[in-house]
């Protein structure tokens, strides 16, 4: 197991330094250039130039992209040009904000989609299932910024039972009780709002599983060894039928990071989504390489995490 | 003729019916049949004639939902066709075991095989966990697994597919049941493991004296192993006799067809004997008169019995309707043939 893990690791080497050709390629490709957002009516276009050669913005373009993945590779992304921080900083403040607002997001999805997933597919063709089949395509249907406009509308504005925007009241001083729960107390309306309609693909997954595990000969073993139904239910058919969401469970857990780009712009809530569409709009391309990296990264170690999980769970697959 | 004491199960007039757009169609129709203490019982058909519907009914297995079963089958003095799946759980695993067709999909994909048969143990015995741990070694050294500890512990992946049927087996026996019943339990497993695993009941029935019903299509297996075997078509039992009665004295057409379809290796003749036409669909089939009589159209109708019932032609010996009197095979002489 842990050879193939390693193996795996050291394939991803390869795969990412194709990604960061391409993202280097591309970004060489966009306008400016890392000082333009210094430039201000009083720079010296002269001092600017030297700058420019002192940065090495005119050695070929492998010694720059050499650079560029030295020190990515230590944690140095450049400066943003809109923010004028490290690119780091501000990804490493933004990805706390996402990862938080993911994390409860994704634990209500699971909450409440896989109770209605279990329920909808044992008591199938039941008024229960139609009932949940059609929420879960309701769902699907809504555009995650139309329910997050009615929400903050209603809940927000107009009931005001939740804060409209923002990731904390700051007016509170950070590491007290208060600004924990002003912090969380911020995440709920986003996080209800993305669970309720995130849940299609595992209500569904689920369902349709339970459905097939239900027909299978081992369970008809099962009850011919004479056990309760409500644990052929647990013991059998529930175990079986999670194989399929703990195969996407890894890119679950990378993604925590990606975040939303539509409930974070509706809430107004400083994440990973926001600042990608931010500075995709503001062109902070040290910004967007990094984020582009990132995410790539991320979407890699996913799939290595989900192809372990799954190896776990399901003793039929075996990675050695 | 045995005595009454010897008699464990007793199905009588058992009708099971599937819903096809809100009509029932009896799959099972009106079979009665008996499984006596010590025996093998073998009940042989084609594909679609019931057989298995009938294993899946007596232990109340079907799908409740569009399957309806009537008529009485016996145990212990209780009628298994009025019990609720609380009262069923309580005889599944215990007073009768059930051994699958196919190994591979009987067997939790996901569950070490120690578990697997340990699972029944717990609801039907008061062992602690040491004492089922110990008893599930000791149900698979005694259907002849090697390595206990190691198997125990492996998945039903790692098991070849003999090895899983005798896990399959050892499940069937935890409870010491009375009854086993075995719905093609060589079917899904080539020829020499399908002779150990044959070997392997019949070893353990001599144990236990338990009564096995053994469903199959296989008429080698039947010779094999078997007491006594009823034959089923189109969910009746067509025929009934001991082994030896039935292959040596076959009297129903479809019984003689299908041992004239048995490949000979010896024989000369280089086509196989197939029954012309194929088992009428639920939904088409005459539930009046002799159902093979569209299969030997060169029989005259007025051969066949209105509504064929089960004659005793020997003692133990029962054939239904009358057209295996003056049945003869198409090309034999005497054909009528159009």
């Amino acid at each position: 197991m842990w050879k193939t893990i390693i193996r795996r690791v050291l394939i991803m080497i390869p795969q990412l330094f194709i990604l960061s050709l391409l993202i280097f390629i591309l970004a060489k490709q966009m306008p400016g250039d890392p000082f333009t957002g210094l430039i201000t009516p009083e720079t010296d276009p002269n001092v600017l130039e030297e700058m420019r050669i002192k940065a090495g913005f005119y050695d070929p373009w492998y010694v720059q992209y050499y650079n560029w993945i030295a020190n990515a590779a230590q944690g140095d992304f450049g400066q943003s040009y809109t923010y004028k921080k490290p690119v780091a900083d501000i990804i490493g403040a933004r990805g706390l904000n996402t990862l938080l607002l993911s994390l409860l997001s994704v634990i209500l999805v699971y909450l409440i989609a896989i109770p209605l997933g279990v329920l909808a597919g044992r008591y199938q063709e039941s008024f229960l299932d139609k009932s949940i089949v059609l929420y879960s395509f309701i769902s699907y249907a809504i555009p995650t910024f139309v329910l997050s406009l009615i929400f903050v509308y209603v809940f927000g504005y107009r009931l005001m039972w939740f804060p409209t925007s923002g990731t904390v009241d700051i007016s509170l001083d950070a590491g007290t009780w208060e600004y924990y729960w002003s912090r969380f107390y911020h995440l709920l309306l986003p996080a209800i709002t993305y669970a309720l309609l995130g849940t299609t693909g595992i209500i569904q997954y689920l369902r349709t599983e339970i459905i097939d595990a239900k027909t299978m000969d081992y369970v008809k073993t099962a009850r011919s060894k004479g056990i309760p139904m409500k644990k052929v239910y647990s013991r059998h058919i529930f175990r079986n039928s999670l194989l399929p969401i703990a195969a996407f469970l890894g890119f679950t857990i990378t993604g925590l990071l990606s975040g939303s780009i539509f409930i974070e712009t509706v809430f107004g809530y400083q994440g990973m989504g926001k600042l990608f569409i931010d500075s995709i709009l503001s062109r902070d391309y040290s910004v967007i390489t990094a984020l582009v990296m990132l995410f790539g990264f991320l979407a890699l170690l996913g799939s290595l995490l989900s192809d372990i999980i799954l190896s776990i769970v399901d003793p039929r697959i075996r990675i050695d | 003729m045995s005595t009454n004491t010897n008699e464990l199960l007793e199905i009588r007039n058992l009708r099971t019916s599937f819903r096809i757009k809100d009509t029932y169609y009896p799959a099972v129709d009106n079979v009665s049949l008996t499984l006596r203490k010590n025996e093998i019982l073998a009940i042989v058909g084609e594909s679609g004639c019931g057989k298995s519907t009938l294993a899946t009914s007596i232990v109340g297995l079907h799908n409740s939902i569009n399957t309806k079963v009537e008529g009485e089958i016996l145990y212990n003095n209780q009628n298994l066709v009025n019990l609720t799946d609380t009262q069923f759980n309580k005889l599944r695993g215990n007073d009768i075991g059930f051994i699958f067709q196919d190994p591979l999909s009987a067997l939790n994909p996901l569950m070490r095989i120690g578990e697997q048969i340990e699972e029944g143990l717990v609801y039907h015995t008061k062992l602690n966990k040491t004492q089922r741990e110990n008893r599930v070694l000791e149900l698979l050294d005694q259907v002849g697994i090697p390595n206990v500890q190691r198997v125990a512990k492996q998945f039903p992946h790692q098991l070849s597919g003999g090895m899983r049927q005798r896990v399959m087996i050892a499940i069937a026996l935890s409870g010491k049941p009375a009854i086993i019943i075995a719905d093609e339990p060589t079917t899904a497993l080539d020829v020499t493991i399908q002779a150990q695993i044959l070997d392997l009941l019949k070893t353990l029935q001599d144990e236990i004296q338990s009564g096995i019903i053994l469903i199959t299509h296989d008429l080698g297996v039947v010779a094999e192993v078997a007491d006594r075997v009823a034959v089923m078509y189109a969910g009746e039992v067509i025929e009934e006799a001991s082994v030896v009665e039935l292959f040596r004295n076959p009297k129903h057409p479809y019984t003689r067809s299908l041992l004239k379809s048995i490949p000979q290796t010896n024989s000369e003749n280089e086509q196989l004997e197939v029954i012309q036409g194929m088992v009428p669909s639920l939904v088409k089939l005459p539930r009046q008169g002799c159902r093979f009589s569209s299969r030997i159209p060169w029989i005259p109708q007025s051969a066949h019995e209105e509504n064929p019932e089960l004659h005793e032609v020997a003692p133990g010996h029962l054939v239904r309707c009358t057209c295996w009197k003056e049945f003869h095979f198409e090309d034999e002489e005497g054909s009528v043939n159009q």
